[in-house]
């Protein structure tokens, strides 16, 4: 691992360098927040953004992504992906990258992600703050990053300290000038930087994750499953907002030509009612509790056995996207009290 | 994640060889279908085309699908394939032709259900489809050597157990008693009538059919399928039931099979679910932690029973 040094003054310059090759896509104002999207001018650049509403996730995986184009009847191979530079990234948006890469790439390897992750370069940015009342990072394990990240920002005030993951990472950083070696002066200001940071972060959960899997396994009939149905509209907001979620649906469109057009993946949510039916009508995941469910164990226990990698990375969006207030810090902690309500022994006088 | 299903089979048991055998060192020798997912993209259609369409009923019809020249299917039975009509979608849709008869061509038995079933019955024979798999995990019909099988198939049921069905008297040495135990709703409404009635025209398999609504001119068996159960006494632990039919046809039949005393580990069924990738990636199909397109979708009783999301 090498530690660089950016100082801030140089990271027009740089953004500039990367724009040569690469698209580039970080987070910019929008609206009053902060969003994702193509950076133009290294002036759009807002590396001191809280969270965003859409997760990076987008640039990988577009809301509406086209699979191929067809002419005449003829399919035809879809077009390569465009080199882009994903900037500024926060440490659990890494880590819930590094579960769309499990999901797309093992078992049957998903070209379409893969064409376009193997063409995207990633720079983290570590938080320094909590961005919202709902993260739980810390509690899951995702308030670092995961390693192999081409590079990787940390803010000292007036420079950037870049850990650089990659030779791709390294190469980012060529010819830049106001960028050299971390000396001894600047790895002590990370460490307090590092220091700093632990303290600031909430640790909600209520019980080690390691336990989330078999606490969603002895909560798989629980009534809060029923309650979180009362309350859950099926509105699918949880799930568009989700860093991990992948699921999605197909559509064909076709040209007034009635010749021409493209089969396009579209983000889809387990949800909303009509996720699960079937030709005929039968519907396998009819009951909202059922859908509740099924997001939560997917991300807390499925996945975990899947891949190894938790399904949820504590980022907080869902809870802050939900009108119902349904959040992930409540439902967790909830199974917990009620399994512990579950075990307690008997007391005898 | 289910590693992608294995297409090789291997002959064994002394009878006839359900397919020829495979060597995958030979220059010459064609290319599954299957394979040409990992050329591109897995989203890519090859394109094929229709050999032949014979209606059944009024809304079934059988396609005979020709692949390019060099590809083969290279399916068991149970399998399925995502079926496309560019410019409408995409939809999976199960075989119903048997391995051991596959000669360059398959067989889809399509009803006309949705838009792009729809857009599949406006084609003519000559036209092209596209077809990507074969996806997912089939019958094992290996395990089923020695054993007495009891088909059980409920209306379009019959199209995929029908690529078994052919398979197991294709090689009918390597089986014990074969039989069947076909129900559908309406006379009008039975698949493969000709080829039902030439099983039955057979020594060496039962066939029992039955309408819950006859017609004037039916003679045979009126009520559901379960109906059909008390004609045949099984000895239940050399027996293998396999059955493929709507959610609520199952609910009954498994109760049929277990009373007859069948293991749950010898009770097979196919899970019907909207497949939009076929390879585990689109969710739609997921059961719990189970993708009835990977995992499935053909699945023995006792590895789906606990699945509260599969039937």
């Amino acid at each position: 691992m090498t530690m660089r040094i950016l100082e801030k003054r140089s990271v027009p310059a740089w953004i500039e360098a990367l724009q040569t090759t690469r698209r580039i896509v970080g987070p910019k104002p929008s609206n009053g927040h902060a969003a994702f999207g193509e950076i133009t001018t290294a002036a759009e650049l807002a590396l001191d953004y809280g969270t965003t509403i859409l997760p990076p996730k987008k640039a990988l995986l577009p809301t509406e992504e086209e699979l191929f184009r067809f002419d005449h009847g003829r399919p035809q191979a879809p077009s390569d992906a465009i080199a882009t530079v994903l900037l500024g990234v926060h440490t659990c948006d890494l880590h819930a990258i590094r579960l769309l890469d499990r999901v797309y790439e093992m078992g049957v390897r998903d070209q379409a992600y893969a064409r376009r992750r193997e063409a995207t370069l990633l720079v983290g940015l570590e938080c320094l703050r909590p961005c919202s009342e709902h993260v739980f990072c810390k509690s899951m394990g995702t308030l670092t990053p995961p390693d192999g990240i081409d590079l990787h920002l940390t803010d000292l005030g007036e420079s950037y300290a870049v850990e650089v993951g990659t030779d791709e990472g390294a190469a980012l950083l060529n010819g830049v000038d106001g960028v050299r070696d971390a000396g001894d002066a600047d790895l002590k200001r990370l460490d307090r930087v590092m220091s700093e940071k632990w303290a600031r972060f909430p640790y909600p959960l209520e019980f080690d994750i390691s336990q989330l899997p078999s606490l969603l396994t002895m909560g798989h009939t629980s009534d809060l499953w029923n309650e979180l149905a009362e309350r859950c509209l099926s509105c699918g907001s949880c799930t568009v907002v989700c860093p991990t979620c992948s699921c999605f649906d197909v559509r064909d469109d076709i040209d007034l030509s009635l010749s021409r057009g493209a089969r396009t993946r579209i983000w889809d949510s387990c949800q909303l009612a009509s996720f699960a039916v079937v030709a005929g009508g039968h519907n396998f995941r009819k009951a909202r509790a059922a859908r509740v469910r099924h997001r939560f164990l997917r991300k807390g226990k499925f996945q975990v056995e899947a891949f190894g990698l938790a399904g949820c990375v504590g980022c907080g969006r869902c809870a802050q996207a939900c009108i119902a207030k349904i959040t992930p810090i409540d439902t967790y902690n909830g199974l917990f009290h009620r399994q512990q309500e579950t075990v307690r022994p008997e007391v005898t006088a | 994640m289910t590693p992608a299903p294995s297409t090789d089979r291997t002959s064994e048991g002394g009878g006839v060889a359900p397919t020829p055998a495979k060597d995958r060192t030979k220059a010459a020798s064609p290319r599954s279908l299957r394979d040409t997912l990992n050329d591109t993209s897995i989203y890519l259609p090859v394109t094929a085309r229709v050999a032949e369409m014979r209606p059944l009923t009024k809304l079934e019809t059988v396609f005979t699908v020709e692949l390019p020249q060099g590809l083969t299917l290279d399916h068991d039975p149970g399998q399925f394939v995502e079926v496309s009509v560019l410019g409408v979608g995409e939809a999976p849709i199960s075989i119903s032709s048997s391995p051991s008869r596959s000669n360059g061509t398959f067989e889809l038995c399509v009803r006309k259900a949705g838009e792009v079933t729809s857009a599949l019955h406006a084609l003519r024979p000559g036209d092209s489809l596209g077809v990507r798999g074969p996806f997912g995990h089939g019958f094992p019909f290996q395990q089923f050597y020695g054993k007495d099988i009891l088909f059980a198939p409920g209306g379009l049921g019959l199209a995929p157990l029908r690529s078994l069905i052919n398979q197991v008297l294709d090689e009918r040495r390597n089986f014990g008693r074969v039989m069947l135990l076909y129900g559908a709703k309406h006379p009008s409404e039975l698949l493969f009538t000709d080829e039902v009635e030439a099983w039955r025209a057979r020594d060496d398999m039962e066939v029992h059919v039955s309408v819950d609504r006859p017609d004037e001119a039916w003679t045979g068996n009126v009520g559901v399928i379960t109906t059909l159960f008390p004609k045949v006494q099984v000895h239940p632990r050399n027996t293998v039931a396999v059955t493929v039919g709507p959610p609520v046809m199952y609910r009954f039949v498994l109760i049929e099979l277990l009373a007859k005393g069948i293991p749950e580990g010898n009770i097979w069924l196919s899970l019907e679910r909207r497949m939009k990738c076929g390879v585990g990636k689109c969710g739609h199909c997921q059961m719990n932690h189970v993708f009835a397109c990977q995992d499935g979708p053909a699945f023995s009783y006792d590895r789906i029973k606990p699945l509260e999301e599969a039937l």
